[in-house]
């Protein structure tokens, strides 16, 4: 017997999917304007900021890389009421993309920070510059030209990774499709189609990205 | 009262002494041209004077402000001096005028339009009104060391520190930046220059420096000492110079 494909049967659940996916895509943008945030202040505080706090953040970093998404959102979500803060999904999701994104983007942008020819921040310095001032004028942003590419794909990967937030019942993408097929047990066509929306979204973010780089860091 | 005054310094890296009591007065309008052998304390000495470096001991100072002392604020003295280096370190991601404008704006909290005007006054000082809205990526090297000139006269300094400006230049765009050092010199900029170019600290200079060693080896009048050098070293350091 050859299965056959029913598309039309997703059809009634569009609503579903159409929520889904604005949910995914405000999540990740939420987070990855948090997480790059919180990355700036990481990579900024481990190299200009004081030894206790470039060793705290360092031991954040270590963390959240070497630990699974998936279960730093359990924590985040189960493991937090314990400790009185209570989330809802959407909160809990925001806030482990969040706390995730912020770890790896402070890798990066250090190294673009690391990156900084010495003469330069010397010029900033003997200009009479505060060492915030050399950062913020003169560090960050050949900084983040620098690290962009890898900035941007890092952004993809923790949007394809927001798909685990389902499993704490976030109404997200891969959640519209765990909810269409257990209806009308369609799951091929249920998660072929979220599968190609993901994909769509993960092109339609690098050529965002890209645009939004050349347009940051205008060279001629 | 010297502009800038060095007393004795001492400064080692590890067990390297590279400053072994240096004293130099400098007084204002002077032009003093260090010279010396690679090693021989030159540059550390020019970063010394604004802090880049931390002298070990003995003292500096720098119109009455001590370089590293307790009541001084450092970045009010670096207001006073500034600085050009030989790799340019002009700011990448900014313009020729961005560069010019950015202390001003940030350290002298200018207004845009003070700053906009201050900035393009020292381009043109410097030659280069038309590129103000070229990157350094987009200068000859001359152009950018240019750039760097007028970005540390913006700050209206009362002396400039310039730590070999000329000797990461092509030859055909040495003269230009030079030029520009010897404008300054004639209206009366106090400067002290580490440098490799002979003609010009003997014809600009007003004070010759010889390093050797960590210490001042020999000091004067650039023509006198180039026409008559008392010490040996000198003499085979103008001599290799020339050959």
């Amino acid at each position: 017997m050859i299965y056959k494909l029913q598309f039309a049967d997703l059809l009634p659940y569009w609503d579903v999917l159409v929520r889904g996916l604005a949910f995914t895509i405000l999540l990740t943008l939420a987070s990855t304007l948090s997480g790059v945030a919180v990355g700036t202040l990481g990579a900024s505080a481990r190299t200009f900021g004081p030894q206790w706090l470039s060793r705290l953040v360092g031991a954040y970093v270590e963390l959240i890389r070497n630990t699974p998404f998936l279960v730093q959102l359990f924590f985040v979500y189960f493991g937090l009421p314990a400790a009185g803060l209570k989330l809802t999904e959407t909160q809990a999701a925001f806030i482990a993309m969040t706390i995730n994104l912020g770890a790896y983007s402070t890798e990066i942008i250090r190294a673009g920070i690391e990156a900084t020819p010495k003469g330069v921040i010397e010029a900033g310095v003997s200009l009479a510059m505060t060492r915030l001032q050399v950062l913020r004028h003169v560090v960050l942003k050949p900084a983040f030209e620098k690290v962009w590419p890898a900035l941007a794909s890092q952004i993809i990967i923790v949007m394809l990774g927001s798909s685990v937030v389902s499993q704490i019942s976030a109404e997200d993408l891969t959640y519209a499709a765990n909810f269409i097929q257990s209806r009308n047990f369609r799951a091929f066509e249920s998660y072929f189609v979220v599968a190609l929306a993901y994909l769509m979204l993960a092109i339609l973010a690098r050529a965002i990205l890209r645009a939004l780089g050349s347009r940051l860091f205008p060279k001629a | 009262m010297p502009l800038v005054s060095i007393v004795d310094v001492r400064k080692s890296f590890g067990s390297n002494e590279v400053l072994k009591g240096v004293s130099l007065p400098v007084e204002r309008g002077d032009v003093v041209a260090i010279v010396g052998r690679s090693g021989s304390g030159k540059s550390t000495l020019l970063r010394c004077i604004n802090g880049l470096e931390s002298h070990d001991s003995g003292t500096i100072t720098v119109d009455g402000l001590e370089v590293g002392g307790a009541a001084t604020d450092m970045r009010v003295l670096r207001r006073q001096v500034g600085m050009i280096f030989q790799q340019f370190n002009l700011f990448p991601h900014l313009t020729a005028l961005g560069n010019v404008m950015l202390a001003p704006r940030i350290v002298l909290k200018m207004g845009e339009r003070e700053a906009r005007d201050i900035a393009l006054d020292m381009l043109a000082k410097v030659g280069l009104a038309d590129k103000r809205d070229n990157y350094p990526s987009q200068l000859s090297g001359g152009q950018q060391q240019r750039v760097a000139i007028a970005r540390a006269l913006a700050m209206r300094p009362m002396a400039l520190l310039c730590d070999e400006i000329t000797s990461a230049l092509d030859p055909e765009l040495i003269n230009e930046v030079l030029r520009v050092v010897e404008t300054l010199a004639s209206e009366g900029m106090t400067l002290m220059l580490v440098t490799h170019e002979m003609r010009f600290a003997r014809d600009v200079g007003t004070k010759l420096v010889f390093m050797h060693q960590g210490r001042v080896h020999e000091e004067g009048p650039p023509k006198a000492l180039f026409a008559a050098p008392q010490t040996l070293e000198l003499q085979q350091f103008i001599g290799a110079s020339r050959a």
